[in-house]
């Protein structure tokens, strides 16, 4: 074939091909990181909406809960491939905002999810869980749980640099009536209560050793407060260990499937469950009605949280473990 | 005459790390009453087992002039292997646990044939082999924990009695690794290789030594302390945990430049890297012990670290 001919059929496929993709929605979502459960849950979730809407969705995420660039690279990629909407859960909730604008600029729709940048109003929306509350729900459990004995607590938390640790700490304080800091506070709230604050990382094997040298410093500990499931996990290993763990009641957030068997056994007296899943399809479903309508979500969307225990108290609602079975996220 | 030399050189990296543990140490009794006790100690040596076996495996590869940036996720992929195969799969426990040792072997061989045979570097080589090892990881554990895994697997984190402290059998074996290590490297003919292999390849050649062979010796038996390593974790934590093998690798290499062995090659103890190892959990059980926040932790590492690796180039300068 002639040199005109090659370059006119290869033509002629482009334009098909831009022709055709452009009948079809696209919407992007990116994660902080790949491979963690709470985002898989939620790029199921995206996913299911969008096979259920016919809408084609890219996904992305930052190699470790730190990558900027990353992410950024991401939506720059995904508006030039004709994302309308971009569901975001930012890992640097400042350093993303530039991207953010400048894709909002071309008329995408940007979606925080879980997590919201710095200043909120880079996003055109937040659906995300109110970590203060979640905090709180479990805070006033354990509160009512103990009874009046006097609390011996420690708490193990994310680590300092990333935003999700702090409210559900300083909600945690507050729902137990402790000296806490308000929901938008930055730092941990200290209170002689709390006897040992420990950094695990989010992290099963590091949750376990923040216990054991937390049970050196505090050995008499009643109450932990654990910033998500894998965490409780380490350090029901650790007073397990040290034969120490029926005299200690644990308390943690997500609502993993994973965690329900530890619910059910107590090695988990109570978890505020989060929906991810929800966040994704919310997300997806937010985008189609824009691309219908034009309508733009705004402001924060309150995905919701639920209180789950087996052993409930009077006074603090909360759901059963098999309810927060059929809700719960991930695989079991 | 030659041999005295070696020695020397061998033995002297250690005092240094040693004397930065004696000091931490000593610091740490003063802030706290909880510090200096038997059960202290057990609980920091159980918290650096997992790292320390691994640290074994990369104070082999550092000495010979290479890195491995894997060693995490291979140990990673081996837990999941062995928990995953016995749990899910129902295979003998004893058997699971072999498999997964010789995925992390077998790792190891890839590593050692790229850098032998292909000739790349060994940093770009186990940057690819690390990220193909994450992949595997999650495909095959589905982003989930294993969970319920057999007795045979958390054997070597039950403990015994003595002197006041309970000792982790994980622990113990930790320590006759080491053993094992140095002797090896300080008595054997191949265990001299690997010091000539680091600190000169080409001289090393022209002296009669099988250079490649050396080489994929030192990846292969650094895969086994990754297997080793990731049956530790499991009988540590108890499960098989797919978001693991994060920070392994960055925890393993400062443990070995802690422990004095320097990162030209050629040089170290491996001794040395336990030190490191234990240097690390001591700072962060120390600081958590007096209330102080973790990022400062990862502050005096960094420091310590700066030290470290200064102290190493300053003592090549006075000619070796």
């Amino acid at each position: 074939m002639s040199f005109h001919r090659t370059a006119l059929t290869v033509v002629l496929f482009a334009v098909a091909g831009i022709a055709s993709a452009a009948d079809e929605l696209v919407i992007g979502l990116i994660t902080k990181t790949e491979t963690n459960p709470f985002f898989v849950a939620m790029r199921d979730g995206a996913a299911a909406e969008a096979k259920a809407k016919g809408v084609k969705l890219l996904t992305a995420a930052g190699k470790s809960v730190t990558d900027n660039a990353s992410q950024v690279t991401a939506v720059e990629n995904m508006v030039a491939a004709g994302a309308k909407t971009i569901l975001i859960v930012p890992s640097d909730t400042k350093a993303i905002v530039p991207a953010l604008r400048k894709a909002r600029e071309k008329g995408v729709l940007i979606i925080a999810l879980d997590t919201a940048p710095d200043p909120m109003d880079a996003a055109d929306a937040l659906f995300a869980t109110d970590n203060y509350e979640a905090g709180v729900l479990i805070g006033q459990y354990a509160k009512a749980a103990m009874g009046g004995k006097k609390p011996v607590i420690v708490t193990l938390d994310l680590v300092p640099g990333l935003s999700v640790g702090t409210p559900r700490h300083n909600g945690f304080m507050k729902g137990f009536g402790l000296n806490a800091p308000d929901a938008k506070a930055t730092e941990l709230g200290k209170d002689p209560a709390v006897t040992c604050m420990a950094d695990a990382f989010g992290d099963q094997a590091k949750g376990q050793t923040a216990m054991e040298n937390c049970l050196q410093k505090s050995p008499d500990v009643n109450l932990v407060y654990t910033l998500n499931e894998p965490v409780a996990a380490g350090a029901y290993n650790a007073l397990k260990k040290a034969g120490k763990e029926k005299g200690v009641m644990i308390v943690s957030i997500d609502g993993g499937c994973e965690a329900m068997k530890n619910l059910s056994s107590g090695v988990i007296a109570a978890t505020s469950q989060q929906y991810p899943i929800k966040m994704g399809a919310m997300g997806v479903a937010a985008g189609v009605e824009y691309a219908k309508t034009g309508k733009k979500p705004s402001g924060y969307t309150n995905t919701g949280v639920t209180l789950i225990t087996d052993k409930p108290i009077a006074g603090v609602p909360s759901k059963d473990v098999k309810t927060g079975t059929q809700m719960c996220w991930g695989k079991s | 005459m030659e041999l005295h030399l070696l020695r020397t050189a061998a033995a002297g990296p250690a005092l240094a790390p040693l004397l930065a543990l004696v000091l931490t140490c000593v610091f740490f009794a003063t802030q706290s009453d909880r510090f200096l006790s038997p059960q202290n100690f057990s609980l920091i040596l159980q918290q650096e087992m997992v790292v320390g076996v691994i640290a074994i495996g990369q104070t082999l590869i550092i000495l010979s002039a290479g890195i491995d940036l894997s060693c995490g996720m291979v140990m990673a992929l081996g837990s999941i292997v062995m928990a995953k195969l016995a749990v899910a799969g129902g295979m003998n426990a004893y058997l699971a646990i072999l498999c997964g040792v010789a995925t992390t072997v077998a790792f190891g061989l890839l590593n050692g044939a790229l850098v032998t045979l292909v000739r790349l570097p060994s940093f770009i080589v186990t940057l690819g082999t690390m990220n193909i090892a994450l992949a595997l990881t999650q495909i095959y554990s589905e982003a989930q924990t294993v969970t319920e895994v057999p007795a045979a697997m958390t054997a070597l984190g039950n403990t015994f009695s003595l002197g006041g402290a309970e000792i982790s059998y994980g622990v113990v074996l930790m320590l006759v690794l080491y053993a094992a290590a140095w002797l090896a490297l300080r008595n054997t003919v191949s265990g001299r290789h690997v010091y000539a292999v680091g600190n000169d390849p080409e001289a090393a050649r022209l002296t009669g030594i099988a250079t490649r062979r050396v080489l994929i010796g030192v990846y292969a038996v650094a895969g086994l302390m990754y297997g080793i390593a990731s049956l530790l974790a499991v009988a540590r934590t108890g499960v098989g945990d797919s978001q693991a093998g994060e920070t392994e690798a960055l925890e393993a290499i400062t443990a070995v430049v802690l422990g004095g062995t320097s990162l030209f090659g050629g040089r170290g103890l491996v001794l040395g890297s336990l030190l490191g190892a234990l240097i690390v959990g001591v700072i962060r059980n120390g600081l958590t012990l007096m209330g102080v926040s973790s990022i400062y932790q990862v502050l005096i590492t960094g420091i310590l670290v700066i030290l470290a690796v200064s102290m190493d180039k300053l003592s090549r300068r006075k000619g070796y």
